[in-house]
């Protein structure tokens, strides 16, 4: 019996969230007495999993699966869960997690609960709370099956070091041509920019800035704090931003440490997008918007006089304390 | 093309959400509900293939009687017929094992889901669903062509967007970006007269068994005041000092 972790890599290099995922598995291991297995396609480095709690490491090197495929992924993962006899499999909640987590589920005739925010309230019933109606509510859900599929959700549980070190094994897959049906053509992604899904600091901007042509000083900002940026429901309909930045229900849901709102009056399907960010900042120029009553810090202000001037300070703070 | 979209009944995005029995139930006094914005999007590309390319389109739905009138609003925007599988939708595995049934009965090419509903979030059904049929599956799907029997498509990954190919049979899970909101039809009165004539086919489900359960829910705590500031030394400090967030 194990605790299988599937660890995300991109370009070999593990990304954030794997170190949370790996976290999470050990603490679930803890709470069933028993280890912690990874598995990594083509990634580097794997013996930095042992920082965080896996005792074991199984390596798939396989070019083929150097583009992520759903279908051919999900299957290396079952077959690393059968072989580890595992109990218990997690995943984070990225775009690619997410993906493959339903054909997964199939594979192993597993239960999945996603959106998980916590360590299970028990592992018989294993029972874990989650995040439901898009972050209005939280659901505690059990899951009844002999395998159970856990989605992390980001930042739910940060990241836990211990002072293990993960035996490396490698793992061949059996795959087959039928698990390429669907085949990687292009990737469009802005390399030199934070995603949402994995920044630390978001700053999104509403309508209040009045045009597309005012987002200069939002993504001043964004470059400062090393944020990425975002954007409320009307901004993208209107084409003033891509899609892709639309944070609300229809939209990307946000879990980052901190969220700047700027000129977002705060409608209830955007409140629900970030209900998940720990630190929410509004700077709006309505004291009545409603985000304040959801926000930890505001300013009644003006963006066009406030932002201009939070971006030098911010600027003179980060070169003092780097 | 046969496509199937497969449809949620959900509360309004604008709904407030509460629940009764001791937080076991969710309360729907007074919750409008709406087809899942992520199925509209859906619906509203089908609609496209069937105009452009000639194709004939059903919409499913797992659930009771009362999710009728949702099913009624997708023919008013233009499906063909609908399929009501007559039992309550319990969890994900539940749902996407009665619409596997409906799929293969009606041997369709294209099925069409939304990534996630938004009521339960559970964001599994449409890859369950592939999983159970054995069909070809992209999540997250913001754009999709198809060519007899090949389909391009774009999914939205994490930082951008990827385009792949792929073929039929298919099953996709959509989002906004396969149309635009304002793409997004109202019915009309004729498509709504039209509708009360189109077939709405209610079949008995094959019984499919869940593999999780709800205990209860639970409210998140309410939020503390928000700390006005009036000068921006002063939130950067708190940032710094007390939120520790920057």
């Amino acid at each position: 019996m194990s605790v299988l972790v599937y660890t995300e890599s991109e370009n070999g290099t593990f990304k954030k969230t794997a170190f949370e995922v790996a976290s999470y598995a050990k603490g679930i291991a803890e709470m069933m007495g028993t280890s912690v297995t990874a598995i990594s396609i083509n990634a580097k480095d794997t013996d930095s999993l042992g920082t965080y709690g896996v005792d074991k490491v199984l390596n798939v090197s396989n070019e083929q699966l150097n583009s992520f495929n759903a279908s051919a992924f999900a299957k290396a993962i079952s077959q690393a869960a059968k072989a580890e006899d595992a109990k218990v499999v997690v995943l984070s909640q990225s775009a690619d997690a997410k993906y493959l987590a339903g054909l997964l589920s199939v594979q192993l005739e597993a239960g999945y609960a996603s959106n998980v925010v916590a360590l299970p309230e028990s592992t018989a019933p294993f029972k874990v709370k989650r995040t439901a109606f898009t972050n209005k509510a939280f659901s505690h859900t059990e899951i009844n099956t002999d395998v159970k599929i856990v989605g992390l959700g980001k930042n739910a549980y940060g990241l836990k070091e211990t002072s293990g070190a993960a035996a490396a094994a490698s793992f061949e897959p059996s795959l087959s041509d039928g698990d390429y049906g669907v085949q990687v053509q292009s990737v469009d992604r802005a390399t030199d920019k934070v995603s949402i899904a994995d920044a630390e600091i978001v700053v999104s901007a509403g309508r209040g800035l009045k045009g597309p042509e005012n987002w200069d000083m939002i993504e001043e900002m964004a470059e400062i704090l090393g944020a990425a940026t975002a954007c409320s429901k009307p901004v993208s309909d209107l084409g003033w931003r891509s899609h892709g930045e639309h944070v609300g229900q229809t939209g990307k849901p946000v879990a980052s440490n901190l969220y700047i709102a700027i000129g977002i009056s705060g409608a209830i399907q955007h409140l629900a997008g970030v209900n998940s960010c720990k630190v929410k900042v509004v700077i709006n120029n309505d004291p009545e918007a409603p985000f304040f009553k959801a926000a930890d810090y505001g300013i009644v202000g003006d963006a066009f006089e406030v932002v201009p001037e939070l971006n030098e300070k911010l600027r003179a703070f980060k070169a003092a304390n780097s | 093309m046969k496509i199937l979209v497969c449809i949620s009944h959900v509360p309004d995005t604008t709904s407030k959400i509460n629940f009764t029995d001791n937080d076991t139930k969710f309360d729907t006094n007074g919750v409008q509900f709406v087809i899942n914005p992520n199925d509209e999007f859906g619906l509203t590309r089908a609609m496209w293939f069937k105009e452009k390319q000639g194709a004939s389109v059903d919409v499913v739905n797992v659930g009771g009687a009362e999710t009728e009138p949702t099913l009624r609003k997708a023919l008013a925007i233009g499906a063909d017929s609908a399929i009501r599988v007559n039992t309550e939708a319990k969890d994900g595995f539940q749902v996407a094992k009665e619409l596997a049934a409906v799929v293969q009965n009606g041997s369709y090419d294209l099925v069409i889901a939304g990534r996630e509903s938004i009521d339960y979030n559970g964001g599994m059904v449409p890859g369950m669903l592939a999983g159970l049929t054995g069909a070809n599956f992209v999540n997250t799907c913001i754009s999709l062509d198809v060519d007899g029997t090949n389909a391009t498509a774009t999914r939205e990954i994490d930082g951008g967007k990827e385009t792949v190919k792929t073929s039929l049979p298919l099953v996709i899970g959509g989002q906004k970006g396969l149309v635009e909101e304002s793409d997004l039809r109202i019915p009309n009165m004729r498509g709504i007269m039209m509708a009360r004539k189109k077939p709405l086919n209610v079949v008995e489900p094959t019984g499919a068994e869940t593999e999780t359960n709800i205990v209860s829910f639970e409210k998140p705590a309410p939020k503390g005041a928000v700390k006005l500031v009036d000068n921006v030394d002063d939130l950067i400090n708190l940032l710094h000092n007390e939120a520790k967030a920057i």
